[in-house]
């Protein structure tokens, strides 16, 4: 007896959710299409879906000259800039959360995203001083730089800490990721007594997370690093699904498991650290987007990662156009409307069968 | 074609394994036994490529272990774990696919089906891993490396099978369809070596049967000439419980000890 115990397959799709998870992504991709139209018609200025269909189809010339300046360098580069932090926001989170095999690694919960945080505030505080020649040779890519360091540090941290012999513990990995946080946060509020007025409001800014103040320069600058993290998925994909049974089983199936584990740890703090240079801290998202997306398709990284890129984007780029249309003319910071989303789906999720710990049955 | 060669392993100031030699071979079930702590597990990382040996040699198909990619090892031998727990919610089918993957297969979901109804799990393709039972999950688990050695043969190189303890948490009938599927690959050419505990069914499928004591080995060859009352007795520590059946095949009963 060898292999061909079964005769002609018999066929069934039990089990395989590959094309539930097809699926999936082509809805979501609807929805990323959506959240852009979404977000390039609304606005607290009269600019609506009737200019923007003009202006896509190319009657730009019809359009008043305001309402031509607000769609082009307003509402468009505020929507890129949403499109690729969402992007980066969410994939960080999801593989974060397969790199430390706990659906709870967010890089906002464990301690990343204030590390990138503490390295933005330090290159805006010190920028126009002691790190000035640095400022001046790194131009643009000054702050995202920064803060991919400052996140990388803390990854690098938190995995020091955190995980024994490959296995992470729960408790661990969120207590390191508090203390990191705290630390972290605190010698960010030090620096802030040493910022001068002008610092001082791009950190308050910052700290709230915005996608205000988006121009193309900004989406330059983060550019490269989401471009390069959303190419490496798919050769990360069956690395990190295999991962999730373990580091020795991961190896045995021919994983490269130290390299794996380097690349995604560069490639989370990339993401991360870019996209908080870019928008500041935004809560949520990472790990809402993997969380929900994993209920519908299951955790495998080949369909997971592409689903949170375009999911992230597409909730972002949505709960950006809220944030400034529900208190017009005012505008309320995202971070608040990505909690408010965001909580009660994770303490649904804590509490309801989506923790992932205690599951019962699928599909 | 998978050897270790006088090899020496310590961890935290013990000598977990003293210059123990041992060769994989093809068309072999090789069973390692030997009571907890005696350093069998070790022997199947160094085996494995996991862990590499203070000194002495692993080498496969001639080559040091080291200087094989986890790729190519992975094109040569597939492992059982003892147990695995998942942090997420994989179905029993998504598990296996990942060993046709491993692979290289064409048809990963296919090849999964095909290696869940080899240990009798068809049918489990669409349960989340996580709600199986333990022997289910070990069984799952099995048959994630029977696709990722589905014959025994590749390319005209035998693959080999590492298993430890493929069969502690499974009921007697399973335990038997285990270890008749892992010499039903041995018969066809393959490598086959596993760890086990339960004396009688080590004496029954071995072709070769290694006895470790305290890191070293302390009896080596057929069945015959291993299970002999004063190996057990020293190794065990229990005397007067092996006795033959007609074939003169040993088997262990401990209720007959003497001591």
């Amino acid at each position: 007896m060898s292999v061909d115990v079964l005769p002609a397959p018999v066929v069934r799709q039990t089990g395989d959710r590959s094309s539930r998870a097809r699926l999936v992504i082509g809805l979501l991709g609807v929805c990323f299409v959506f959240s852009i139209l979404l977000s390039l018609a609304t606005g607290p200025t009269g600019v609506g879906l009737g200019d923007l269909l003009a202006w896509i189809t190319g009657r730009a010339e019809t359009m008043a000259l305001q309402d031509r300046v607000i769609l082009e360098s307003v509402r468009i580069p505020r929507t890129l800039l949403g499109l690729l932090a969402g992007a980066g926001l969410a994939v960080s989170g999801a593989m974060m959360q397969g790199l430390f095999r706990n659906p709870l690694a967010d890089p906002g919960i464990v301690g990343v995203t204030s590390g990138a945080a503490l390295a933005a505030v330090i290159a805006i505080v010190l920028g126009g001083s002691v790190l000035s020649p640095v400022a001046a040779l790194l131009g643009p890519w000054f702050l995202p730089l920064f803060a991919f360091v400052g996140g990388l540090i803390n990854t690098l941290l938190l995995y020091a800490i955190a995980t024994e012999k490959g296995e992470t513990s729960t408790t661990m990995l969120v207590l390191a990721g508090i203390a990191i946080g705290a630390l972290t946060g605190a010698a960010t509020g030090l620096l802030v007594f040493w910022a001068d007025d002008r610092a001082l409001r791009d950190i308050t800014f910052w700290s709230l997370g915005s996608l205000g103040g988006a121009t193309y320069a900004k989406i330059l600058s983060v550019l490269p690093f989401i471009a390069v993290v959303l190419a490496l998925v798919p050769f990360l994909a069956r690395g990190l699904d295999a991962l999730i049974l373990g580091d020795a089983a991961a190896f045995h199936m021919g994983v490269p498991v130290q390299r794996l584990k380097r690349i995604a740890i560069l490639a989370v703090a990339a993401a991360c650290g870019a996209t908080v240079a870019a928008v500041g801290s935004i809560g949520f998202v990472g790990i809402v987007v993997p969380h929900l997306l994993r209920l519908v398709m299951g955790p495998s990284h080949r369909y997971l990662l592409p689903g949170s890129a375009l999911g992230g984007a597409a909730l972002l780029v949505a709960a950006d156009s809220v944030a400034r249309t529900i208190v017009s003319p005012a505008e309320l910071p995202i971070g608040i409307v990505t909690a408010l989303i965001g909580t009660p789906v994770f303490l649904f999720l804590l509490l309801g069968r989506g923790s992932g710990l205690n599951f019962r049955s699928l599909s | 074609m998978i050897r270790a060669d006088h090899i020496q392993f310590s961890r935290g100031g013990r000598r977990l394994l003293d210059a123990v030699s041992l060769a994989v071979e093809p068309q072999k079930m090789t069973v390692i036994i030997g009571p907890n702590g005696a350093g069998k597990s070790t022997l199947l990382k160094l085996l494995s490529g996991e862990i590499r040996p203070d000194s002495g040699r692993v080498s496969v198909d001639g080559r040091d272990i080291g200087s094989l990619s986890a790729r190519e090892l992975a094109e040569r031998r597939a492992v059982l774990p003892q147990s695995l727990m998942l942090s997420f919610p994989f179905t029993a089918l998504e598990v296996v696919r990942m060993g046709a993957i491993a692979y290289g297969s064409l048809d990963p979901s296919r090849d999964a089906r095909m290696a869940l109804a080899r240990v009798g799990l068809a049918g489990f393709e669409a349960r989340s891993y996580q709600a199986l039972s333990g022997g289910e999950q070990q069984r799952v688990q099995f048959a994630r490396v029977l696709a990722q050695a589905p014959s025994a043969i590749e390319s005209g190189r035998p693959r080999a099978l590492f298993l430890d303890e493929p069969t502690s948490s499974l009921d007697i009938g399973h335990q038997i369809a285990v270890l008749e599927i892992a010499r039903d690959f041995a018969r066809a050419g393959g490598a086959v070596l596993a760890i086990l505990h339960d004396l009688n069914l080590a004496a029954e499928f071995a072709d070769h049967l290694v006895v470790l004591h305290r890191g070293q080995v302390a009896a080596s060859g057929g069945a015959r000439e291993t299970l002999t009352d004063a190996v057990i007795s020293r190794v065990y520590g229990i005397s007067g419980a092996v006795g033959r059946i007609p074939g003169d095949l040993p088997f262990v009963l401990p209720q007959a000890r003497t001591c």
